[in-house]
């Protein structure tokens, strides 16, 4: 299929793009990689009038460390999170879940930023962000907000970024040395969008659990927590018990309409399993 | 065993030709494909070309209430727009039945639906435009107004007939075919032992990498129509092209290019291809049609809906007594043309049980009309489903009775000395292998060291799966296939064989090439056969004004067929080569050989002159030859089996699995396959084609699935939802052999092409049930996702 | 016929395109219907089977999710350009010897796939190679000998530069 027509602008600076997006509105796209969006326009599945194309945009790129924040541009690609010693040092959580990114090629282009505002349910970023609690640093022709995670995906493709506004980076704490961290994902081939999937980020004080943070993907519309399952975690050992109470959890925290791979059935006991190897790999990691 | 040729008398020491009869030789003309520089249909431009995209039917069954056009031609380079009507002045419908099918029905199709569409992507419109993106521009402005009708998608559904296609034809029965060994009842009922299952399998496609393209190109002026098209059998879509376009056979040409994949896919008659034809004779100017992926799903043939009920009687000892077995099958609203969608239901009738020695059956089979889209032949037709219920069952009653199921298999499988053998459907095989091949694979897999490790890891909970696939394949058919039935498709094949004056050598093939190395291995055979180097021989084939007549590809006969038609012309320009040096010489030609190019000396081996000069003389100086002498340097041999209807060929497959009884999730550890195709002509070429089946086979079997809503809408129609096998999930695969040559040619040859695909998924079901089976559980619908094997296990 | 175009400017292996590019061409559809290089193949036009991958600024990305206009200023290389660079032709030996392709659709884009391997994954085992090609389709060989083909080569290349792999 072949894409309709649309305008395109290159824009050189973002008060150009905030510009661009004060005059066309919603009928404006952003363009970063353009992995997800060029995909959509050549099906036919989006009908834009004019295309932004940030790709250009210098500010936007790059990853930073500064005290104990990692901060990662908006356009920064997936290879670059992938080949970057700073996200291996200090986000592992991300570091874990980059190789699940769909493939080579893609990564190449892909940006955090694009899959970050797309909010796709079943996307391996937004779950991350929202198990560290990231900030999404937003700005517009007014200036910059920071959003956190919690507040940032709202429901399908929907997020906190307005028609006026383009994400620019995202910032992640820095792990620390008491902190445990377990991606994991099911998809039938590899790269391929969840099935199910979920980051857990937890932190012990010697045996016991002081701090749970338990996200899910393809669970949901958007990335979602399990607030029963981690309230189930914190002051726990990771033991047996605490496994199946934390499964328990599950069952009122995640209530997934079924997809074409799996109904929600799959998907609940799915997200079980997957649950029960995290914690007893993040036991296992316990030095 | 058969010599394929025969090599010259010769003194020790002195050099012979060489023999590419079972060498794998790389396919050094096919280079230009790693290069960027094939051709596909795609790459084609013609002066004045124009392209035609298709206004396809939304909905699964509706009466095309209002179409207006008039929007549509409009718009920025459209060039035409039209509808079923107005093409079908040009081009005539067609019913897709043949008749050795007792009974089939369809209902007339036409090149564009001109009233109603039967399913969901069925073409009502066609717009050209100047270029792709405008003609899809074009399209949101064709308005159509619809009144729906009552969608039947459920195969038992469609047999119980509340909901009826085609009223013409009263009910939804495509084709049934009723089979019953005499005292089937008595016999049966002297089972101790009878097992029975369900098997289902999900409607899936081809998805060549390649989509399906077309270019038809009319020329007003000699009323001749040219054709470029990726079609496995240009001389059948030649004669089809000329029937329904009311155009004289000898005035259209097919031409095939490079075909990125074809499968069966691109064997079939498409509407929207025939409609792209009869526009460009419209038009008078040149039209190509490129689906694309969309398209592809929507449209492409789709194949394997079944659902199959089968009993297994035996003896307490394991001795296969009998089949029994129905199998209901869902294509879509017509019967595909020319090949008829009959076939692949008649060969599940044909074929299950095929590899065992009981000599009592019977098989009732229903193919019923859904509003789904078309399905058709695709590799291995049937076999697949034969395969997998055959050794599914058998697995089944060996597991009862408490027998090893190769064990079980060895005392069943038709011993090797049987033959010929007439098997209870009535099919003849002329000699299998299949103990042979049993024995092969038990030592190619290690099989007791694998049921050693399996066990050894069960007792830690993990659980591995051996399964094993007897399996027997039909190739090299004769006309007993289509052409009894009425159909103008052809089971034989020509070569054309030519010395050209510097020396090298052109075949000009009736069998075309969608990239197995068919032509690799024409170049072998011939250079063989004449008496030169394989570098120098160039293949031709896919062009009807060029190469002779004959059936191309499909149900592996290229080798086979082609591949006979080529030694034997290769054989006659042999000799009358020598006739020419001889007559230049002024020997007798018995004391001459062509060896790697160069005539020299029977006996002593010495050179007498390269091949070139005997081009030279003979097409240059004839006038220097015997006065009563004609050089006959181009020589035309065709071939066309007749003993047998079909030249069947046997082999096995074992898949070793590790189901994660948590997740569902299957992993593929290892695959085998021991194939007896008869003369190998290039091993690594038949290996790969065995491991791209296989590959294709377990794509069917773990992931495939077109999956339509209730109302007949395709819901996973794109790469991303429709789940191919990509390289991460798929094993390593050895590939072992035995060769029994068929006596029916010189050459030997069977086919391999679709055998891979015939055991694959048989082997990997039993393979997932071997390791299920100490929990209870047990799958039966393909595809084996991790949904169904949780279900299985009751984890949901 | 008004379409919607833009200037660019870019090279081509190693040839200047000086254009006005329909806007919303993606750089494959540019390649093959307004240069004539039809070495790069679309086999899905959503970034999902990999048969449309081109080289752009030395990275390997699928041209079906790229647009022409984007391509301004870069330095784009094909399958033709790799070719007659010799820069790939060592994987075509190999893809020969081993006929890690059948009907030759994926090639063009298997092979910049194995060159990024030859490149930045030296070490890969089988295993990793298979995750690597994962984003590749071929429905023809099933994978066994494309693996075979890159992994020669990965071998072949360490043990020149004496690394033990």
């Amino acid at each position: 299929m072949k894409s309709p027509e649309f305008s395109y602008l290159k824009a050189q600076s973002l008060a150009e793009v905030f510009s661009a997006l004060q005059t066309h509105g919603d009928t404006a796209q952003i363009l970063a990689g353009g992995q997800s969006l060029l995909a959509m326009l050549n099906l036919r599945m989006a009908n834009p009038k004019i295309l932004i194309d940030i790709s250009g945009l210098e500010s936007l790129k790059g990853i930073q460390q500064t005290g104990d924040v990692v901060r990662i541009g908006a356009l920064t690609t997936h290879y670059e999170v992938l080949s970057s010693s700073l996200v291996q040092k200090h986000v592992p959580l991300l570091a874990q879940a980059v190789p699940y990114v769909a493939h080579l090629a893609i990564r190449n282009k892909g940006t955090i930023g694009g899959s970050l505002a797309l909010g796709d349910p079943a996307a391996e970023y937004p779950a991350v962000a929202l198990a560290l609690n990231a900030t999404l640093v937003i700005q517009s022709a007014s200036g910059e907000r920071r959003v956190k995670a919690i507040d940032f995906f709202l429901s399908l493709y929907r997020t906190a970024v307005q028609a006026h506004e383009v994400l620019i980076a995202v910032e992640f704490p820095v792990a620390t040395s008491n902190q445990r961290f377990v991606f994991s994902e099911l998809a039938r081939r590899k790269g391929d969008y969840a099935m199910v999937g979920m980051a857990l980020a937890i932190s012990l004080e010697g045996q016991t659990i002081r701090d749970a943070s338990l996200a899910f993907m393809a669970m949901d519309d958007k990335p979602i927590l399990a607030p029963h399952a981690m309230k189930a975690m914190v002051g726990q050992p990771i033991n047996q018990q605490t496994i199946a109470n934390a499964q328990k959890g599950l069952d009122a925290d995640l209530h997934p309409a079924g997809d074409l791979l799996a109904n929600a059935a799959t998907k609940k006991h799915l997200s079980r399993v997957l649950l029960s190897r995290a914690l007893m790999q993040a036991g296992a990691t316990h030095v | 065993m058969n010599a394929p040729h025969e090599l010259p008398l010769h003194a020790e020491g002195v050099a012979t030709q060489e023999n590419y009869v079972g060498q794998s030789v790389p396919r050094s003309g096919a280079k230009k494909l790693l290069e960027g520089r094939g051709t596909y249909l795609d790459d084609l431009r013609l002066p004045r070309l124009v392209h035609v995209v298709f206004f396809r039917s939304p909905h699964a069954h509706a009466v095309i209430k209002h179409l207006d056009l008039s929007q549509a031609r409009k718009q920025p380079g459209v060039v035409a727009v039209f509808d079923g009507h107005e093409v079908a002045k040009f081009c005539t419908p067609w019913v897709g039945v043949l008749g050795h099918l007792k009974g089939i029905r369809s209902a007339p199709q036409f090149a564009i639906a001109p009233e109603r569409a039967c399913w969901q992507g069925e073409a009502v419109a066609a717009v050209v435009a100047q270029t792709r993106r405008q003609a899809e521009d074009a399209l949101d402005h064709v308005m159509a107004d619809w009144d729906l009708l009552p969608v039947v998608t459920d195969m038992e559904a469609s047999l119980a007939g509340d909901v009826v296609i085609h009223p013409d034809l009263g009910d939804n029965k495509c084709f049934s075919r009723e089979l019953i060994t005499e005292n089937f009842e008595a016999e049966f009922a002297k089972a101790d032992v009878v097992v029975e299952k369900v098997y289902e399998f999900s409607r899936h496609t081809g998805v060549t990498n390649e989509p399906r393209g077309i270019l038809a190109d009319y020329n007003p002026a000699e009323n001749l129509l040219t054709v470029y098209q990726g079609t496995q059998t240009p001389n059948m879509m030649q004669d089809i092209f000329s029937r329904h376009l009311g155009i004289p056979e000898s005035n259209v040409r097919v031409i095939c290019k490079d075909v990125g994949g074809s499968f069966g896919i691109k064997v079939h008659v498409y509407p929207d291809e025939m409609a792209t034809a009869a526009i460009s004779v419209m038009l008078k100017r040149p039209v190509k049609f490129s689906a694309d992926r969309i398209e592809s799903f929507l449209t492409d043939i789709h194949a394997r809906e079944h659902k199959v009920k089968i009993k297994l009687a035996c003896t307490h000892q394991g001795d296969i007594i009998a089949f029994d077995m129905n199998d209901l099958t869902g294509i879509g609203p017509y019967s595909v043309y020319p090949r008829t969608s009959g076939i692949e239901g008649n060969q599940v009738v044909n074929l299950t049980g095929g590899p065992y020695k009981h000599k009592h059956y019977k098989a009732k089979l229903d193919v019923v009309f859904t509003n789904k889209n078309v399905t058709c032949q695709y590799r291995a037709v049937g076999h697949p489903i034969a395969m997998a219920i055959t050794e599914g069952i058998v697995d089944e009653a060996a597991r009862k009775i408490g027998m090893d199921p190769a064990e079980f298999r060895r005392r069943n499988l038709i011993a090797d000395d049987a033959y010929p053998y007439t098997f209870p459907s009535g099919v003849k095989f002329e000699k299998l292998s299949h103990h042979q091949c049993l024995d092969q694979l038990m030592t190619l897999m290690d099989y007791k060291g694998l049921r050693q490790e399996q066990a050894d890891l069960r007792a830690q909970g993990i659980s591995r799966g051996i399964g094993l696939a007897a399996m027997i394949e039909v190739t090299n058919p004769s006309p007993a296939f289509y052409g009894v039935g009425g159909a103008r498709i052809s089971a034989q094949d020509g070569a054309t064989i030519r010395l050209d004056p510097a020396g090298m050598v052109n075949v000009l093939v009736s069998v075309t090439e969608q990239g197995q190395g068919t032509e690799a291995v024409f170049t072998q055979i011939a250079a063989t056969a004449v008496g030169v180097k394989v570098e120098n021989v160039r293949v031709i084939t896919g062009d009807t004004a060029i190469t002779p007549y004959g059936g191309g590809t499909w149900a592996s006969r290229g080798a086979g067929i082609g591949g006979e038609a080529v030694l034997q012309a290769g054989k006659v320009l042999r000799k009358h080569i020598l006739d020419v040096a001889a007559a230049i010489l002024k020997v007798e030609a018995a004391t001459l050989d062509l060896v790697n190019g160069v005539v020299v000396d029977k006996l002593s081996g010495q050179e007498q002159m390269p091949l070139s000069e005997v081009g030279r003389v003979a097409y240059f100086r004839p006038d220097t030859l015997p006065m009563n002498f004609q050089s006959e340097l181009t020589v035309t041999r065709h071939y066309t089996p007749r003993e047998y209807g079909f030249t069947f060929t046997n082999g096995i497959q074992a898949s070793y699995v590790e189901v994660d009884t948590e997740t569902g999730f299957v992993k593929l550890l290892k695959h085998w396959c021991v194939e007896d195709c008869g003369t190998i002509i290039n091993p690594m070429l038949v290996d790969e084609q065995i491991r791209g089946g296989i590959v294709q086979g377990i794509g069917g079997a773990m992931f495939e699935e077109c999956m339509y809503s209730e109302d007949g809408q395709l819901l996973n129609g794109s790469m991303a939802d429709y789940l191919v096998p990509m390289a991460g999930e798929m094993p390593d695969m050895v590939i072992g052999h035995v060769q029994t040559p068929t006596k029916t040619s010189e050459l030997g040859a069977k086919g391999a092409g679709e055998a891979g695909t015939a055991g694959a998924p048989g082997a990997v079901m039993n393979a997932i049930n071997d390791a299920l089976a100490p929990l209870n559980a047990n799958v039966s619908v393909q595809p084996f996702t991790p949904q169904r094997v949780l279900a299985a296990l009751g984890k949901i | 016929m008004s379409e919607n175009c833009m200037h660019a400017q870019f090279t081509v292996n190693g040839e200047t395109v000086d254009a006005q590019v329909p806007v919303r061409m993606h750089l494959v559809d540019y390649l093959r219907d307004e240069l004539g290089l039809t070495g790069s193949h679309l086999g899905c036009e959503h970034g999902v089977c990999g048969a449309c991958q081109v080289m752009v600024d030395g990275q390997v990305i699928r041209g079906c999710l790229t647009l022409a206009i984007q391509a301004n200023g870069k330095q784009v290389q094909t399958i033709e350009g790799l070719t007659e660079s010799r820069e790939l032709q060592q994987l075509q030996a190999a893809f020969l010897e081993h006929n890690a392709f059948q009907c030759g659709f994926c090639s063009s884009g298997m092979l910049l796939t194995a060159l990024e391997i030859t490149k930045h994954h030296k070490q890969a085992t089988r295993e990793e190679i298979r995750e690597l090609i994962s984003g590749n389709y071929c429905r023809c060989t099933g994978y066994q000998a494309i693996v075979n083909a890159i992994e020669s080569v990965l071998v072949k290349s360490s043990s020149e530069s004496g690394v033990k792999v």
